[in-house]
């Protein structure tokens, strides 16, 4: 019965384990929308029932992960081209397109009403249009389309603190976006220092990666350039009112660390990249995930030390 | 392959389902908790249940 064996053990047949409808969730992702949307909702005014603020975050990951889920539906032929993405759960062939469409789906409607309902209709609709950005805004339309496909799409990614803090007060703040901005302008040299050193992942699923469409001596000089657009945005954080001398401390070291290493980036060539495995480019990337959770973790401790009366400024 | 014997098809699919059980006991037990955190923090509840409420007879004798 080896047809009938080989049929039922294939993971081609709707048979995949939880894991990998998990997986499908982009879970990794999933932790960076749980932390600035918690961040934004912690550092909002105002005081929140710890049982509505649980279900906020949780509903807004959800919704993260439902996007994440639309996503590989959508993507999974470029996804079996590029070595990173090919052992995700639809290339592999664990999970099957229609399967993660339904579960994309499902997931946005219950994540967006649960959000309205636990928080307020904002939230709920401001979640709805994030999920509506990423889907068909970035992933069908602009990520295929042109180069500056992780500028306009990182928005994105960018709005999680935004429901975080819309969630808590109803609203919008200049608080609130510039912590969007924060994330805004940091997702472009955190991806294209990525696209660097993944080389010809991108041009060979035909993405127009800056890196396949400007050529990579570009693509260094564009990412010196967002990160010194960042400096004033991160810095303008502290002067509002959820920043505070943690926040103001940890933003001047780490642009200062920042800035230094896009410059680092600027200045070397292929050859020297090429020479040293990309071991720069590398540790940028490394520095700029680092670079996001210390600016989120010090508004956090600011937060928590303005709530416990160790207000400085 | 006898009957009886167990597949690793059949190890996955209890995973699934427990899976998907435990998911749905915690969506319920969320539910559950924000339903008992939006009713203790919405102060008196009343219902209209044809008694006389005080605070919607109009103010009078001023």
């Amino acid at each position: 019965m080896t047809d009938a064996t080989t049929s039922l053990s294939s993971t081609q047949t709707g048979e995949a384990g939880f894991g990998d409808y998990v997986a499908l969730l982009k879970p990794r992702v999933m932790t960076l929308v749980v932390f600035t949307a918690f961040v934004g909702l912690v550092v909002a005014p105002g005081q929140m029932h710890p049982m509505v603020a649980f279900t906020a975050i949780l509903f807004i990951a959800l919704g993260g992960g439902a996007s994440g889920a639309l996503n590989m539906w959508w993507d999974a032929d470029i996804d079996r081209v590029m070595r990173r993405t090919r052992n995700r759960p639809i290339p592999s062939g664990k999970v099957r397109e229609d399967e993660a469409l339904a579960v994309g789906l499902a997931l946005s409607g219950i994540s967006v009403v649960m959000l309205g309902l636990a928080a307020n209709p904002f939230a709920g609709l401001f979640l709805a249009f994030t999920i509506f950005f990423y889907v068909v805004i970035y992933t069908m339309w602009l990520k295929r389309w042109t180069p500056q496909n992780i500028v306009i799409g990182g928005a994105a990614g960018a709005f999680p603190p935004m429901i975080g803090w819309a969630a808590a007060t109803g609203g919008i703040a200049v608080e609130s976006v510039l912590m969007f901005a924060l994330i805004f302008m940091w997702t472009p040299p955190h991806f294209w220092a990525l696209a660097l050193f993944m080389k010809s992942d991108y041009k060979d699923a035909g993405v127009p990666m800056l890196t396949v469409t400007h050529g990579r001596p570009a693509t260094r000089r564009h990412i010196l350039v967002y990160t010194v657009l960042l400096v004033p945005v991160a810095l303008g954080l502290a002067l509002t009112s959820i920043g505070g001398p943690v926040y103001l401390a940890t933003a001047l070291v780490m642009n200062a660390a920042f800035v230094k290493g896009a410059i680092g980036i600027a200045r070397r060539t292929e050859a020297q990249a090429e020479a040293d495995s990309y071991k720069v480019e590398k540790s940028f990337f490394r520095l700029s995930l680092y670079y996001l959770f210390a600016h989120f973790g010090a508004l956090l401790v600011d937060a928590t030390l303005a709530r416990a009366g160790w207000e400085v400024f | 392959m006898a009957l009886g014997r167990e597949h690793e098809l059949h190890t996955r699919r209890r995973g699934r389902n427990l899976g998907l059980g435990l998911t749905l006991l915690a969506f319920v037990a969320v539910v559950f908790g924000l339903t008992l955190a939006k009713i203790g923090g919405g102060g008196g509840m009343q219902a209209f249940d044809h008694a006389p409420r005080s605070e919607l007879v109009p103010e009078t004798g001023k």
